[in-house]
């Protein structure tokens, strides 16, 4: 049975589209076939962040307005077969998307795909409330900083009171977290709240921390998602969290300030 | 970061000040998530009424919703002045 996975966040700029690019590549990898839909209908960058920006000729508003098929729609990554991606538009405005439209796309798309993995756009308007209605889990995105665990929190609230599981009174969405640009060093200097103090006000699943990372950049420039960065802290970060969702267990890296004394001396970033 | 941090660690961290407020906010916000809609409406329809009657702050009246396993309690609260009729 497929599942919708909804990566949300509530606050903007914490890493939605980041983990999506690379949770979708990740299961991809995996060998699972998976779609990864923009829901930032007006400001799409998940094809930019996946690299596909030029080949964009239909997008989700175009399949809901009957404009074009849903495989009309869908691009191939070009860098793994078993994933594909769904473009929000650009040129509309976000009222385009409807309930009716959004549930018809993913429910053709459960027929053939394993995961769907939605990018929700920061807020909580429609982008926002269409890309977690229909989800089966949710990636809540947060950083270690306080308007985003407390927009993460609302978002909670939203999850388990507006969904289409809520109002259906099926079992509940599966609630992940997962805590980004985590700098171990700040928090061992007291300066960021620690995987535990975000965990003791949440206390959700920890899927994953993915640490402050040069190569998040490094990977948005070149549009490959981080996770093809296998070198990379981040990259190996992602590929646990892909491989914890996928039931594996491993133990969580990247939490404890791993630098020796003269690492701090001399100052590095 | 560099030698000199070392020196600074012993204030009390801005961390903890964040999780302290944080715990608070959090707290207050769930606890108002799960109040029935209609409670402002409710709020300002009683101090109309109670307003007929008795010279009454807009901050003296404060209406609570608390649920627990077995019971949800509407408790209402209203500070009169120490003078009250409205018409003597």
């Amino acid at each position: 049975m497929a599942r919708i996975i909804v990566v949300t966040s509530g606050k903007g700029g914490v890493g939605k589209t980041t983990t999506s690019a690379a949770i979708a590549m990740g299961l991809a990898k995996k060998g699972h076939k998976t779609a990864v839909i923009d829901f930032d209908v007006g400001l799409r960058n998940l094809d930019l962040i996946m690299g596909c920006e030029r080949r964009v000729v239909y997008d989700i508003v175009n399949v809901i307005n009957g404009e074009a098929s849903l495989n009309q729609a869908l691009i191939r990554d070009k860098h793994c077969e078993q994933l594909y991606i769904l473009p929000a538009s650009q040129t509309r405005d976000k009222d385009a998307l409807n309930q009716e439209g959004v549930g018809k796309i993913l429910e053709d798309l459960k027929k053939d795909f394993k995961y769907v993995v939605c990018d929700s756009p920061a807020g909580i308007e429609k982008g926002a409330h269409l890309a977690m209605y229909f989800a089966d889990d949710a990636f809540v995105v947060t950083n270690p900083e306080v308007s985003s665990v407390r927009d993460s929190d609302r978002m909670l609230g939203l999850l388990s009171s507006k969904s289409r599981r809520a109002e259906q009174n099926q079992e509940p969405i599966k609630e992940y977290l997962l805590l980004t640009r985590y700098s171990p060093e700040r928090v061992k200097l007291g300066d960021m709240l620690s995987v535990d103090d975000v965990q003791d006000i949440l206390s959700l699943h920890l899927l994953g921390v993915i640490p402050e990372s040069k190569s998040v950049l490094t990977a948005s420039n070149s549009g490959t998602p981080v996770i093809l960065d296998e070198k990379s802290d981040a990259g190996q970060a992602y590929a646990d969290v892909v491989a914890r969702y996928l039931g594996e267990d491993r133990p969580h890296r990247f939490i404890d300030d791993k630098k020796g004394f003269f690492g701090k001396l001399f100052g590095s970033k | 970061m560099s030698l000199l941090d070392y020196f600074r660690t012993s204030k009390t961290s801005s961390a903890s000040v964040a999780k302290e407020r944080l715990q608070i906010l959090v707290a207050h916000e769930r606890s108002s998530r799960n109040q029935p809609s209609y409670l402002p409406q409710l709020q300002k329809e009683l101090l109309e009424v109670i307003r007929k009657y008795v010279n009454v702050e807009q901050d003296a009246i404060s209406v609570n919703f608390e649920q627990d396993e077995t019971q949800e309690t509407l408790e209402l609260n209203i500070v009169l002045p120490d003078y009250h009729p409205k018409n003597t």
